[in-house]
């Protein structure tokens, strides 16, 4: 099903954003997140994007202070999901305006906006930057 | 910094920001959970607007990793607002906290759907977006046909489209049967013609989800599928928002690409030069670049270009093309590209012909071994293990164990694993893989498993001009002052065989082999000991003549541990002292171990176990799918009793490969380890036990292993029974007679088929070979069985066959039978049932395997009887009576009087009732000696229905009652009532006591329409129980003849 989950994580390990898409009950998200943070958190930038943890293979990346965490199954491209993230990266930053680690705390319900235009039930549905930030610029205007 | 529009919200994540520790971060929470409880419980103070703020709350505190036990509801209620702020939150924060089998789901059913059909779009696409993510079966069946006809839909836009194609997805996952194969595979490919590159994305992932179910239906779509990746490759007709860096839509590219690798080969030799143009294209064309998002997003699409290619198999000008770009890569120094080139190449070596061209890259590969990055050397690792053969064994092999030394403990159990599984598949001697394995645990020996130490005992023993050289290196290792409990354990068991043969070398006297095991027994745990005392005993054995010193400093040994509180060890001491008393007839008893049986490498399965947990890259398995066998090494004879074999040198022997079977298997690991099939031997002795294990640490380990039974040698047990043969002789026989005789089943079929009836895992059948187990699930009309099937051998079951014959009134679908069990393997069957209607028919498993020229086809009765189909209900007087009386005579309400029924208190009567399901209400029926239960039945045609059952019995004789079913169903009740007879009367006994059986059906009760005494009872039970209740029983007895005639 490709994407199982999508984590922002701050270099501290602070979960900024965890969407699944696959259930795991609180506990197995806890333990996930808390050895996907440590494993990935420690690697250099020499390192490779990908690290392979149980039966996921997360291709990350990192942005200033934020770690952007995906979560994949055998049936994905790693490079296409490591410019998927960036994609993610370059949308937010359209709508936000040199988005950073903050904008994505304060405005969770925008992030999750976005990623919900972008990926659904695992697999990516738009690649549009304008198409993915339409509802929201919608809402804004009508608010 | 602007804040959102929610404030509150806002201030609550600031403030989360600024604690300081966990803790503070803890009770910040809890506070805030406690804040929004009590707003929730006050549902009108709560606008919507609050209402969304708390969700979002509730959502950010869940997100960090906290506990929300309530507002689930609160977040579906949203869905249903008019306005959309507040319905998106909804939507997007229920797919968030929910699963699909959220019960609250279920409330909001018709909300998405009237929003799915609904006419406002942006409502259309937040529904469509919360069933793709979160929809169960539910909404599998009750939706599909609502969202097909938006995804094909003309008026719709784009942005609905595309949202339903993924939506779909979801719903075909739940239920395949949503999607009609027919009528679909047109309209798929017609959805491959849009321009839109939404719905194209989206689409493609919808085909390949539909491929991997059934790339048959869909031959149609290839071609269009070349045409979209020719439009992309040729960036005709691409908007400028889907070209990402130059690059049109890099995700659509690899997606087609993706679908198009599960067509097996391409025929059209148009579509198929057409796409080999645009490989070409890709594989020529694609350069590294200095933008790191550009050459991602193309090399992404090369990577995907190389996979299509290595599957289509093409033109060897291709192929060769394709290891060229690989070794290119796996020598860059750009960490990913790296990584990635040793993927693909590892995966590459499922291709015949390119192994050799591969083999020339491996230099550089062991170089990627040692990179500072495990992810690249978690590949380079799977690599070698993957391109190793009996050429490069031994480098590979040196290579890996010159890494263990200062290689990461994460790496250090597979390094050692994949070593010692190299070692022996390619050994081209055997002193080598002797040399390899002393080394690993040498340095890693805390990593090297029991089975690794188990197979270099069993090559020794089987390898008698392995034997000197086995002894001479472990005295070698024994010398060295700190040495892994493992190395004790293996050189005192090999010197404990083979000292003797050192006996004239230096340092190698029999008292000196002694001292130097015996000074590290204080260092090593109570597993080990037992070893030691098997040495001491062979040691003192090999010393002729006997030289009393040692004989007493081992004596002293022994009688130390007579007392040790380890029963293991206090057995063997008590055990070997006696014995070693014996004199002469010392010699026999504690003769050399004879050989092992063939057996398959337990390192071997434990490597697929390992595969299969970590779900690593599956080349290695496919390759060996491909290859059909495995090179595993085996020793070829098979007969060790037969008189003196011959020196058994090593020989590569083509074994069966256990990696050719699918995911079913590949998960045996996990279940045997969870204990679901318990292997049981007895085993007859041409099957020895495999548990290696087992047969070294055996109490008796040392007289022989368990093959040992057929030996001509004399028994310990018997040696201790002072001189009786007559155990040893038990032994021995009881399995020959088994093996001379066709395969017969162990336990009593029909046993196990009632055992099962009344719980829901079990076995099922069991023979020597074949142990059939059974797990299921029941859930109104539907159950879901797993069949277990595991060989118990080390050889395969072939020809396995497994067909079920379903009565006419269950529906049932038996997944794929694996043809062939590997050895010692477990294959797991699931078996859907649905439950049509009412029947005491008896589903059977007609199954048959082969092993070796034995044809077993035992046929099996399934448990999928009727009271599976049973949900035990209380129910309450006042729910009983009204429907008692409504359900007036036949055929809704039937009446029998029983007899021959195995007598038993109505206690256990009720117990039994219990155990089918038929909830026994106490107290409904004041009369002690009757008894009345309540129950709902489950099937297609009835649905639930409630099923009302009294039984009265007679204290002066109980071989006869009177039953009276009562159910909405005339067949229901029928069935169930001779059901309830059949239990009554033929329960089966452990003792399988032949049991008053009465000819069935007799018609004990005639007919009694016009007086049904049920009705009559029914109709003084609603009377008197409202005014007078003691009278219940005894005024319907008086009046009721029936009890006279069953009295008589």
């Amino acid at each position: 099903m490709g994407i199982r989950f999508i984590l922002m994580v701050n270099k501290q390990g602070q979960t900024r954003l965890a969407q699944y898409y696959e259930y795991l009950t609180l506990e197995e998200r806890r333990a996930l997140e808390g050895e996907i943070v440590r494993k990935c958190l420690a690697r250099t930038e020499q390192q490779c994007s990908f690290v392979e943890h149980r039966n996921y293979k997360i291709v990350y990346r990192r942005y200033a202070s934020l770690f952007f965490l995906v979560g994949v199954d055998n049936e994905e491209n790693e490079l296409a999901i490591l410019e998927f993230i960036h994609l993610l990266v370059e949308t937010m930053d359209r709508h936000f305006g040199n988005v950073c680690e903050l904008d994505i705390m304060f405005h969770l319900e925008k992030a999750h906006f976005m990623l919900e235009e972008m990926v659904m039930n695992g697999c990516i549905v738009e690649t549009s930057k304008a198409n993915i930030l339409s509802p929201i610029q919608l809402m804004d205007k009508a608010s | 910094m602007a804040l959102s529009g929610m404030r509150g919200l806002s201030v609550f994540i600031s403030d989360i920001r600024n604690c300081q520790n966990k803790e503070l971060e803890r009770l910040r929470v809890d506070k805030e959970l406690g804040n929004i409880r009590t707003r929730f419980k006050n549902e009108k103070a709560s606008t919507p607007y609050e209402k969304k703020k708390y969700v979002w709350k509730i959502l950010y505190i869940y997100m960090l990793g906290y506990d929300v036990d309530f507002g689930h509801m609160e977040a579906v209620s949203l869905i249903s607002a008019p306005k959309y702020p507040e319905k998106q939150v909804g939507y997007i924060v229920t797919s968030c906290l929910l699963n699909e089998n959220h019960d609250f789901l279920r409330l909001a059913i018709n909300t998405v759907r009237n929003d799915i059909i609904g006419r406002n779009e942006t409502f259309q696409c937040l529904a469509l977006t919360l069933v793709g993510n979160i929809g169960g079966r539910e909404f599998a069946e009750s939706l599909a046909p609502d969202v097909q006809k938006l995804l094909i839909s003309s008026s719709c836009r784009p942005l609905v489209r595309k949202k339903a194609a993924l939506c779909l997805l979801r719903l075909y996952r739940k239920n395949p049967d949503v999607v009609n194969v027919d009528g679909w595979s047109d309209r798929m490919a017609q959805l491959l013609d849009e321009r839109d590159f939404g719905i194209l994305t989206s689409s493609m992932s919808l085909l390949v989800a539909l491929l991997s179910n059934n790339h048959e239906a869909y031959w149609s779509c290839l071609p269009k599928c070349v045409k979209v990746l020719e439009r992309l490759a040729r960036n005709q007709d691409v908007p400028q928002e889907y070209t990402y860096y130059g690059i049109p839509s890099p995700w659509l590219q690899v997606k087609t690409m993706r679908a198009l690798q599960y067509f097996p080969t391409i025929e059209d030799p148009n579509t198929r030069r057409s796409l080999f143009e645009v490989l070409q294209r890709i594989l020529m064309g694609t350069d590294v670049v200095k933008n790191v998002n550009k050459n991602n997003a193309s090399h992404a699409v090369l990577f995907e270009a190389l996979a299509l290619v290595m599957h289509l198999d093409a033109e060897k000008e291709m192929m060769s093309q394709c290891v060229a770009l690989l070794g290119k890569f796996i020598a860059v120094r750009e960490p990913n590209i790296r990584y990635l080139g040793l993927e693909n190449m590892t995966r590459m070596l499922m291709v015949t012909d390119v192994q050799d061209i591969i083999k020339r890259h491996q230099a550089q590969i062991i170089t990627s071994l040692k990179d500072p990055d495990i992810s690249i050397r978690r590949r380079a690792l799977d690599l070698l293990y993957g391109m190793c053969d009996v050429s490069n064994a031994k480098d590979i092999v040196e290579e890996i164990l010159q890494y263990l030394s200062s290689a990461d403990f994460a790496m250090r159990e597979e390094l050692s694993l994949k070593a010692a599984i190299l070692a022996e598949k390619f050994a081209p001697d055997l002193s080598w893989y002797v040399d390899v394995i002393l080394q690993l645990i040498d340095k890693a020996g805390d990593f090297v498993s029991d089975d690794i130490w188990f197979r270099v005992v069993q090559f020794v023993t089987n390898n008698e001009d392995l034997q000197t050289y086995a002894a001479v290196k472990v005295r070698e290792y024994v010398d060295k002052p700190a040495i892994h409990e493992t190395m004790v354990k293996l050189s005192a068991y090999i010197l404990g065989e083979y000292s003797h043969l050192l006996a004239r070398r230096p340092g190698c006297s029999p008292k000196e082999i002694f001292n130097i095991i015996h000074e590290k027994l204080p260092t090593v745990s109570t597993s080990t000991i037992p070893i030691l005392l098997s040495t001491y005993a062979k040691i003192l054995m090999h010393t002729q003549p006997p030289d009393p010193e040692l004989q007493n400093q081992i004596w002293a040994v022994f009688g130390k541990y007579e007392s040790c509180i380890d029963a293991e060890i206090q057995q063997r001491a008590v055990e070997y002292h006696a014995l070693s008393r014996k004199g002469a007839a010392l010699m026999d008893i504690f003769a050399e171990m004879p050989k092992f049986p063939e057996r398959q490498s337990a390192l071997i399965r434990k490597a697929e176990d390992s595969e299969a947990d970590t779900a690593e890259q599956s080349a290695i398995k496919l390759r060996a799918a491909q290859q059909q066998t495995s090179n595993a090494l085996v020793v070829t004879d098979q007969h060790p009793a037969n008189g003196t074999p011959p020196v058994g040198q090593l020989s590569l022997v083509k074994v069966p490969s256990v990696s050719n079977v699918d995911q079913n298997t590949t998960e045996q690991g996990v279940t045997q380890a969870n204990g679901a099939l318990t292997i049981v031997d007895p085993q007859p002795p041409s099957t020895p036990s495999a548990d290696l294990l087992g047969d070294l640490l055996g109490p008796l380990a040392i007289e022989g292993h368990p093959s040992a039974a057929v030996q001509p040698e004399p028994n310990l047990a018997s040696g201790l029974e002072g001189g009786s043969n007559a155990a040893a002789d038990a032994l021995a026989i009881a399995p020959v007679e088994e093996q001379s005789n066709i395969v017969q089943p162990i336990g009593d079929i029909a046993e196990r088929f009632h055992a099962l009836c009344l719980k829901d895992s079990g076995v099922l059948y069991e023979d020597p070979y074949i142990q059939i187990g059974i797990k299921a699930e029941w859930r109104a009309q539907h159950g879901r069985l797993v069949l277990f099937l595991g060989n118990k051998n080390i050889a395969p079951l072939v020809s396995v066959q497994a067909l079920i014959l379903p009565p006419s009134h269950l529906k049932m679908e038996l997944s794929l039978v694996p043809g062939t069990i590997p050895p010692r393997a477990q294959v797991q069957c699931p078996l859907e049932v649905i439950n049509l209607r009412p029947s005491r028919d008896v589903a059977v498993l007609d199954f048959s395997y082969k092993f070796g020229t034995h044809v077993v086809n035992p046929k099996l009765r399934l448990p999928a009887v009727l009271n599976k189909f049973l949900q035990p209900i209380q129910v309450s007087p006042e729910e009983f009576f009204p429907q008692w009386r409504s359900l007036s005579g036949p055929p809704l309400k039937l009446q029998e009087v029983v007899r021959g029924v195995r007598p038993m208190p109505l206690v256990e009567m009720a117990n039994l009732f219990n155990g089918f399901r038929l909830t026994v209400c106490p107290g409904l029926d004041p009369n002690p000696n009757n008894m009345v239960a309540s129950t709902t039945f489950y099937s297609e045609n009835t649905r639930a229905m409630l099923c009302l059952v009294r039984i009265e019995t007679d204290p002066a004789d109980r071989t006869q009652l009177r039953m009276t079913v009562a159910s909405g169903d005339p067949a229901l009740t029928s069935e169930l009532k001779e059901f309830i007879k059949e239990q009554l009367v033929s329960i089966p006994v452990p003792s399988r006591a032949p049991a008053p059986v009465p000819p069935p059906a007799q018609p004990v009760s005639p007919p009694t329409a016009t007086s049904d005494p049920g009705a009559i009872l029914a109709g003084l039970l609603a009377e008197r129980l409202i005014f007078i209740p003691p009278c219940f029983t005894d005024g319907m007895r008086a009046g009721d003849p029936k009890i006279n005639f069953l009295k008589k």
